[in-house]
């Protein structure tokens, strides 16, 4: 495979920073763009950049945080993360980052055409945006986002309560694929049976797995978040549904 | 006069580091997931000076209960005569400790 960190044009054809590895190989090849967790673009996420292309994808993380840069990627995420979610990652920013992400793998060569999303934590819940805000994309992969639903005022956390995103599920355009641990605190269980309850309403495809003895992040390989044989089933179902939906 | 006073706590968790004394003039406090140390969730301490870019920044990611037993560390040490006087000189309220240590 090649790895690089390549430029491409953003919400707003601003040129965002992204890590990008592709398989060495004449075979058409699908698209999958990678969405960060809140700690930033940092070496795990870019390992799961890698493994797709592995399995024969092309893969683009962009860098949510690019605009906050220069700098290491630790320090740019700190930055970033202490200026509030809605400033470092506002909602219209990220689906512009992640349309120009999917049209710049659309653009290489031998690619298919087609081109997933998928995302961590706060980039599960933008990936379930974008299944709904980005139509340009073929499939999307929720890995326990948070705050999906809205979150009822808390007079213990800071700031306005996070207004959630589940409104847009009726503009979902795309297959949509969940996946959970039962022991996560946000999505707990019963937020993830809501999220449920509402896409069946809407009469939405989509296929959830949930998984008990796993928390947040457990396909986390360098936390001790780690699940190891949750996280090899999950990324199974992942494979899967891309096979089904991008090749 | 020299106080040589030192609270000595045992910690778990992360640092990130800068090559020399840096000036820092804020300090974001948070509880989220962290970078580097080992838990879901870590008390994340970064002395920044966002004047001079992103990478002057001394960060700590600490275990909850570790934060918690700086946070009695910093209010012993700043019972000292020496740090209260100086409160005092800058019109703030002298310092109590009521937090009592983690088993």
């Amino acid at each position: 495979m090649i790895a690089e960190v390549v430029g491409f044009a953003g919400h707003g054809d601003t040129v965002i920073e992204g890590y990008l590895a592709r398989p060495v190989t004449t075979e058409p090849t699908p698209g999958v763009v990678v969405l960060h967790h809140a700690p930033g673009l940092d070496p795990w996420c870019k390992e799961v950049v890698r493994t797709f292309a592995s399995q024969g994808y092309t893969a683009i993380s962009p860098h949510l945080y690019h605009r906050r840069g220069p700098g290491h990627w630790a320090d740019v995420a700190a930055a970033a993360r202490a200026e509030g979610l809605a400033k470092a990652m506002p909602n219209d920013q990220v689906m512009g980052d992640i349309a120009g992400a999917a049209a710049y793998l659309r653009a290489q060569p031998g690619a298919n055409g087609k081109v997933g999303v998928i995302g961590f934590c706060s980039g599960g819940r933008q990936a379930f945006l974008a299944a709904c805000d980005v139509p340009s994309l073929d499939a999307a992969v929720d890995c326990w986002g948070g705050s999906i639903l809205p979150q009822p005022p808390d007079p213990s956390r800071p700031g306005p309560a996070p207004k959630g995103v589940i409104h847009r599920a009726p503009d979902m355009a795309m297959p949509l694929l969940g996946i959970f641990g039962n022991e996560d605190l946000n999505p707990t269980p019963e937020q993830v049976d809501e999220i449920e309850r509402v896409l069946t309403k809407h009469g939405k495809s989509f296929e959830f797995f949930r998984y008990d003895g796993a928390g947040h992040a457990f396909f986390a390989s360098d936390k001790p978040n780690y699940r190891q044989e949750q996280a090899v089933d999950g990324w199974e179902r992942v494979y899967a549904f891309y096979d089904e939906h991008l090749r | 006069m020299c106080t040589w006073m030192t609270e000595q706590i045992g910690i778990t968790g992360a640092a990130r580091g800068v090559p020399d004394w840096l000036r820092v003039t804020r300090a974001n406090v948070f509880y989220d997931h962290p970078v580097s140390a080992p838990y879901d969730h870590a008390l994340i301490i970064d002395f920044v000076n966002p004047d001079a870019g992103v990478g002057a920044r001394v960060g700590v990611e600490l275990s909850a209960a570790s934060a918690w037993e700086l946070v009695r560390a910093i209010t012993a040490a700043l019972e000292s005569p020496e740090a209260q006087a100086d409160l005092a000189a800058e019109g703030r309220a002298p310092v109590r400790s009521e937090l009592e240590t983690l088993p």
